[in-house]
This record gives structure tokens, C-alpha cells and sequence, in this order.
């Protein structure tokens, strides 16, 4: 078990002036699980080829536990990619499917099946170990190929986009079972993804690059609850954040009709490029539906409403106002509302932010205010 | 409402017609060539469509793509790689559940999977040749900064290639293409190429498929010998005294006979002129190949063009034509050898080997009959001779695939028993 340690990592690729990874500082605890998550070309793949060892490392350096690993190779840094090779062997045994390696590596027939009989007690295999792969159901033979990693005890395990090429019910149920696995084993864990629901139900920590930069780390309700700033803010949370910038008028933000108040610190804080204006985001289960004339209300016309059971979200445009504010990737304000009470298509709906529930960044810096 | 859509750059409107609104796994056996081996991550299914057998694989639209693209831009480089079809994404059953989408590729003619290589009566040194091919395969894919992640037997095709095999990388799913790979990416694939080697050699032998004798761990360590002298060959840097300038040209030499050309050839000198330091910067495979198809426009592997290129050289020395222009010489053993004797073969038994290798069995077979009867045995009765005594007796390896449809897996006979 062991610590991992990004110090300044740097990788810049041949020929390319922005470095891929920029100066990564980054501290994973000993038996922790930590996810890489951000968009195409942020860094996240690059950085945990970097501590593989599959990426040189331009500048800084990495260590595993208190060993600088920076020039090693990757077969000596005792970690394991995980699911790297998951074809399961159609005549040996489950048991010698997770054991081959060790007997390449030469370690005593013995021990071999001691740490597979350990593995698959966790892996819940134990009554398959004698039996061939055929026998075994999709995720079972997902099981085998981390018991492959587990067998090597390794100080530890990498995952990029493991769940990638699963259709998506396997891709739930793998993901539980990742989750609670790692948490048994408590083996130091980085894990690479794109998709921000999988980071947020899995990761101990999660960390969000952008354009080779770290954002931000934190637990997931950390991202969730205090983004530091609008990336992260609009990246962490499904539907995303509605996030705009709007103009400031006697010290409260002119949202459509309606004006959200400013914290004085907010107002203090603000500088020339701001030009006046100010980026506010909201979750959508951070607004309530009130009645036309409310203090504080801004009006959406409804374009969609996406009923899913225990919940329903209203997907509208807000009226009255040149702003642009939208929620994510797509170009409309997102409410979820009480699925028992949704209004039609073309009504328009007036809504609040629950107070406390804004987050303001710069709007030139898109820095967190508060 | 989600369409079907085929996303391809030869698009082939036959592709309709396959049964895209069922899952891979129930397509009915009228229109499967065959079935895949063994155990894969994913459905795969062998079709028959217009003469040619194509590849069909269930896939995440995500992965699909890029493994589609990825098998392009090998193509490109002339990487020696399956042929990528298309993908076909927006797939529904008929109750509108969405289907996982396709990645369609070309099945490789006359390709061998290394199950069926060793299923076969063997020469001994058949592994060493499967592993030669494929150091070689992995050593090209390397040089255009294609980082593999998964090299196994299983995700090799095999071609013969005159007295040797050559490689074809089939499955990208893992791969990525680089502008350059370091070391340790290197290091890391070949590392994994070990690893899945010796291990797919040990599930032949737990399944007595492989002679007990063969040594799988001494299998997987020779593949990260020959890769690292191949390696070294194409790209290390050698220094000698100025005196010793015959050395470039030798090291030219030495990469044409491993097969290779130098587009690029860096030459350094010490300050004082003393030392010279020559580095390859641009190697490109297929150097006996390119000769042979600027000479005669035959399209073929290299070793089976080196050794036609030798029965080139032979003819041109018996018609005592040395003098002359070697392109016209070039073209007279195309009419007069290299086809005569291809179409002296009966044409039902022509199509078991692909011409030029059937070309280079008969010449073979011309040694080894010629030293027999103690004279030289000329091409029409060699083959004539090679018909009948070897080629009658041979399979067919135009498309060697898997199952049958409804055929069991002997190999699966096997897990009933053990389960």
C-alpha cells in the first residue's frame, strides 16, 4: 500500500507548445480512490500515464509511497493497469486464468494458490476456481480479469475508462462493484473517466482537469456543493448547473425581471475586467416554482418537460432578459419541479433561487466569489 | 426517432440487407460464413457478402469509432492491419430496444488465426515464426507511434509469407496512435505482449493443443529478444573512424536484407573529423516487396517477393541477360514463369494459396524433388509433380474462420467435460 504523489508533473508532447499535463500537484492518501474526470484532452489519461510510466515526464516529478518512480520503468513500479487484458483463457481453470502471471513471474506453486483462493474470496468466486471461464456470466468474467490485478498485490491500481467498452447495464453494475471492491481491498486506487456520474459514485476524491490544468480535488459533495470555479461548476452535476452572466445594478444581479441580491464581500471583490457583470450559477433543484408576482421571481417560458417518475425537470428559456444562461450544453434553463404538479409545454413558469443556493463567480476570472 | 446509419468510406448498400435489427449473437446461421473461437470480450460474427467475408463485431458506438478510425490511419501508414468496412450505429430491435452498434471489418484472404496454425501438423519452429512475424508487426507498429495495449496471438492474423509467416494487427480496440512513443511505452507493450504470449501458449497446452516440449516462457522471452534486436537494428546509433566509411553502406545493406528501406539516414562527424555517427531516422518495410511490384506490378508480402525476386535473378542469369533493361527482363518471367506456372495449377485447387506463395511452395518443391532424382527438374514437372503429391492433400486457406454455424467448438467439448 502506498501514497501517490504528483509534484509538479509536467508533459509536454514533442512538437506542442501547451504542455498535455501542467505542473500537477496532487497527493492521493494511502488506500484511497481517486478519479481523474474532466472533458476530451484535459490531462486525465496523460496523468495516469505519467505514473504508469507510459508518458515521459518533462518536468517535475512523481513518486509511489516515498520512491521517486519518475525514471522508472513501468514493470518495476509495482502497480497494475487493471482490465488492460481481459480476455479470459478458454481451457484453464478461473484459478490459473488469475494465477498465470504469477507463475510467469516464478513465484511458488503454493503460494500462487493461496493469493487466488484470497482473491476470489473477495471476488466471490471461490466455488468457480475449478471450473473454465465458459461457465462464468459477463460479470463474473469481468471479476476474473480483477483478480488477475488483485493476485499481484500490487502497491497500486490504475483504471482508464475501464467501463468504456460495456454496454450499459454491465457498466452499472461493474461500477457498484469497482466501487465496493477497492473499499474492501483498501488498495490505493486512480481511476481514470469522462463521465462525471461515474466519478461522483465512485471516487473517495475527485480531481477535474481542464486544458492540462487541475481545477479543483475535493470529496463529491465538495465539487457538487462549492465548485471553485465555472468549469467545474457547469462540468460536476447531471442535468448541469445553470450558469450565466448578468449585470449589476445597485448592488444586486438583473436576472430577467427579477434581481438576486450580492453579498457585500462579492460586490468588494469585484475588479474593472468584470465591466460590471457578474457569472451566476444555479442547480436546477435549487429553484422553487411560485406564484406570477413574487418578489424576486424571474419568468421561463416552458419548451420541454422530461418526466422521469421521481422526479421532473422543465427545460425552458428565460424571458425578459438578453442574458445568455443555460444550463450545460444545452441552451435552455433547467428546473426540476414536483412531478406531481408540471406545467404544459408553452406555459411560463416564475421561479426563485432558494436563498443561500447561488453560486457567484468573477465574471472575468470565473473564479468562485462565494 | 434514431435511424439506421452505416458510416463507411467504401459503402457497400449490401450491408443493408444484413438483419441489423437483431442482437449479433442471434443472427441465423443463412447468413453467417462462420463463427469465432474460443472466448472474446465481445460478439463477433463472420459474414459472406459479395465474395468477400466480412468481420462483424458488437461494439460501444464510442469505441466503435475509434477503433474505425484508428484502423484507418494504420491503413494509411501502411501498417500491415485488417481493412475497417464501417460502423453501423442507431441500431433498433423490432420492439425499438437499441442495439449495441457494429464495427464491420474486412475479413484478411488467406489469413491464418494462430489456433489454426497450431492445430495443424507443425514444423518445429512454427511458434519461432509466429513470434518472428509478429516482433516484426509490433517493431512497425511502434515506429509510427502506435501504442498497441493489448498485442496478443489473438489479436494477430497470420499470412504465410514464403518460408516465414507474416502479421496483421486485427483488434485496435486498446491501441493509440502517437506522434512518437517513449521508451516506456515500449517497454510497457512488448511487456504485455510477454505476458498475454505466454499465456495464450499456456491455455493451448492446458487444452494438449501444443507439443509438450515447446517452452511457453522461452516462447514469450524470444519475442523481447528479436523485438529488441530489431529495434536496435532499425534505429541505434553506430559510431566508427572516418577510415571505415563502408560501414554506412553496410548498414544499408544489413536493413534491405531485414526487409527495410532508409528514407532518412542521419550522418554526424566529431569536430575534428575522426568519428562518424550514422542513425536511421526513416526506415519503411516492404523493401523487396516495392522492387518486385516496380518491376513486374505483382503486389505481395516481402519474403514471398524476395523469393521471387531471386527466381527473377536466376532466370535473367540463365537467359544469359544480364545486359539487358531489367524491367523487360522482369516482364518475360512474368508471362513466361511466374504466370505459366501459376496457371499450369488447375483452377480448382488454384484458389487454396494465394499465387504467389503457391509459387514459392513449387519452387520449394523443385529443390526438394530435383536433389531426389539428382538433376534439375524443370517448372512444368515440378509442378505438375506438386499438384498432385502436396496441393490435392492441402486445406483450403483462402478463409479459414472459425465454426461453422451450428458446428460445435471442439474446444468447447472440453468445458462440458470439466464443468
Amino acid at each position: 500500500m502506498a501514497t501517490v504523489t504528483f509534484d509538479h508533473a509536467t508533459r509536454v508532447y514533442p512538437g506542442t507548445e501547451r504542455p498535455a499535463v501542467d505542473a500537477l500537484n496532487l497527493h492521493i492518501e494511502d488506500g484511497e480512490f481517486l478519479v481523474l474526470v474532466g472533458p476530451s484532452g484535459c490531462g486525465k489519461s496523460t496523468s495516469l500515464r505519467m505514473l504508469a510510466g507510459l508518458e515521459d515526464v518533462n518536468a517535475g516529478n512523481i513518486y509511489i509511497g516515498d520512491r521517486d518512480v519518475t525514471d522508472v520503468q513501468p514493470k518495476d513500479r509495482d502497480i497494475a493497469m487493471v482490465f488492460q487484458n481481459y480476455a479470459l483463457y478458454p481451457h484453464m481453470s478461473v484459478a490459473d486464468n488469475m494465477g498465470f502471471a504469477l507463475k510467469i513471474a516464478g513465484t511458488p506453486k503454493a503460494e500462487i494458490r493461496q493469493r487466488v483462493e484470497e482473491a476470489a474470496k473477495i471476488l466471490d468466486l471461490t466455488e468457480y476456481l475449478d471450473r473454465k471461464p465458459k461457465a462464468l456470466s459477463g460479470g463474473q468474467r469481468q471479476r476474473v480479469a480483477m483478480g488477475r490485478a488483485i493476485v499481484r498485490q500490487p502497491q497500486v491500481f490504475l483504471m482508464d475508462e475501464p467501463l468504456s467498452n460495456l454496454d450499459a447495464k454491465l457498466r452499472v453494475q461493474t461500477r457498484t462493484q469497482i466501487a465496493s471492491l477497492q473499499r474492501r481491498l483498501g488498495v490505493t486506487t486512480v481511476y481514470v473517466t469522462h463521465d462525471q456520474t461515474e466519478a461522483l459514485t465512485m471516487g473517495d476524491r475527485i480531481a477535474v482537469l481542464k486544458d492540462g490544468l487541475l481545477q479543483q480535488v475535493g470529496t463529491p459533495r465538495e465539487m457538487y456543493d462549492t465548485p471553485n470555479n465555472v468549469f467545474v461548476a457547469g462540468f460536476i452535476g447531471s442535468p448541469a448547473m445553470n450558469i450565466g452572466t448578468f449585470e449589476i445594478k445597485d448592488g444586486r444581479a438583473q436576472v430577467g425581471h427579477a434581481t438576486v441580491p450580492l453579498q457585500r464581500s462579492v460586490i468588494d471583490g469585484l475588479t474593472e475586467a468584470d465591466n460590471g457583470k457578474v457569472t451566476i450559477g444555479f442547480r436546477p433543484e435549487a429553484l422553487d416554482v411560485v406564484s406570477e408576482g413574487s418578489e424576486d421571481a424571474f419568468q421561463l417560458q416552458v419548451n420541454l418537460v422530461e418526466e422521469l417518475g421521481s422526479d421532473a425537470f422543465v427545460y425552458g428559456d428565460l424571458l425578459s432578459s438578453s442574458a445568455d444562461l443555460h444550463s450545460g450544453s444545452s441552451d435552455q434553463v433547467i428546473v426540476r419541479v414536483d412531478p406531481r404538479n408540471t406545467p404544459m409545454k408553452g406555459d411560463t413558469i416564475h421561479v426563485t433561487i432558494q436563498q443561500g443556493q447561488e453560486h457567484v463567480f468573477g465574471a472575468a476570472t470565473g473564479e468562485r466569489l462565494s | 426517432m434514431e435511424q439506421l446509419q452505416i458510416m463507411s468510406a467504401t459503402p457497400d448498400s449490401a450491408l443493408l440487407d444484413l438483419p441489423w435489427r437483431l442482437p449479433l449473437a442471434e443472427w441465423p446461421d443463412d447468413v453467417l460464413a462462420a463463427l469465432p473461437r474460443g472466448i472474446s470480450r465481445h460478439v463477433v460474427r463472420f459474414v459472406r457478402l459479395d465474395g468477400r467475408v466480412l468481420a462483424i463485431k458488437e461494439i460501444s458506438e464510442l469505441v466503435a469509432f475509434r477503433e474505425y478510425d484508428l484502423l484507418r490511419q494504420l491503413g494509411k501508414l501502411e501498417v500491415p492491419s485488417v481493412l475497417p468496412i464501417g460502423v453501423v450505429t442507431g441500431r433498433r430491435s423490432d420492439d425499438g430496444e437499441p442495439l449495441e452498434a457494429a464495427l464491420v471489418t474486412e475479413h484478411l484472404a488467406f489469413s491464418l488465426p494462430y489456433r489454426a496454425v497450431f492445430s495443424q501438423a507443425l514444423r518445429p519452429d512454427t511458434a519461432t515464426r509466429l513470434i518472428d512475424a509478429l516482433a516484426v508487426l509490433l517493431v512497425r507498429l511502434h515506429l509510427v507511434g502506435f501504442y498497441w495495449g493489448d498485442v496478443s496471438l489473438s489479436n494477430t492474423l497470420f499470412r504465410r509469407d514464403a518460408d516465414q509467416f507474416a502479421a496483421y494487427l486485427v483488434d485496435a480496440e486498446t491501441g493509440a496512435l502517437h506522434r512518437e512513443l517513449s521508451p516506456g511505452q515500449r517497454s510497457y507493450d512488448l511487456d504485455l505482449a510477454r505476458t498475454n504470449i505466454i499465456g495464450e501458449l499456456m491455455d493451448l497446452a492446458a487444452g494438449e493443443l501444443l507439443d509438450e516440449d515447446i517452452d511457453e516462457i522461452g516462447i514469450g522471452d524470444s519475442l523481447v529478444e528479436r523485438y529488441a534486436g530489431l529495434w536496435e537494428a532499425l534505429t541505434g546509433v553506430e559510431a566508427f573512424g572516418s577510415d571505415e566509411r563502408w560501414r554506412v553502406a553496410a548498414r544499408i545493406d544489413h536493413l534491405n536484407d531485414l526487409g527495410f528501406d532508409v528514407g532518412e539516414l542521419a550522418i554526424t562527424t566529431d569536430i575534428d573529423g575522426t568519428t562518424v555517427q550514422i542513425q536511421p531516422k526513416v526506415v519503411d518495410a516492404g523493401h523487396h516487396s516495392r522492387r518486385l511490384l516496380r518491376l513486374t506490378g505483382l503486389d505481395v508480402q516481402d519474403n514471398q517477393a524476395r523469393r521471387l525476386l531471386n527466381d527473377l535473378d536466376s532466370y535473367r542469369a540463365a537467359t544469359d541477360r544480364q545486359e539487358d533493361d531489367e524491367q523487360l527482363v522482369a516482364h518475360d518471367w512474368l508471362q513466361n514463369v511466374f504466370r505459366a506456372t501459376v496457371r499450369a495449377v488447375p483452377r480448382e485447387l488454384r484458389r487454396k494459396l494465394e499465387p504467389a506463395q503457391l509459387f514459392h511452395e513449387i519452387l520449394d518443391h523443385r529443390w526438394f524433388i530435383s536433389e531426389r532424382a539428382q538433376r534439375d527438374v524443370p517448372m512444368p514437372e515440378a509442378t505438375a509433380s506438386y499438384v498432385e503429391n502436396v496441393l490435392r492433400h492441402r486445406p483450403d486457406e483462402k478463409a479459414i474462420l472459425g465454426l461453422a454455424p451450428g458446428e460445435e467448438d471442439p474446444e468447447a467439448d472440453h468445458f462440458h467435460l470439466s464443468t
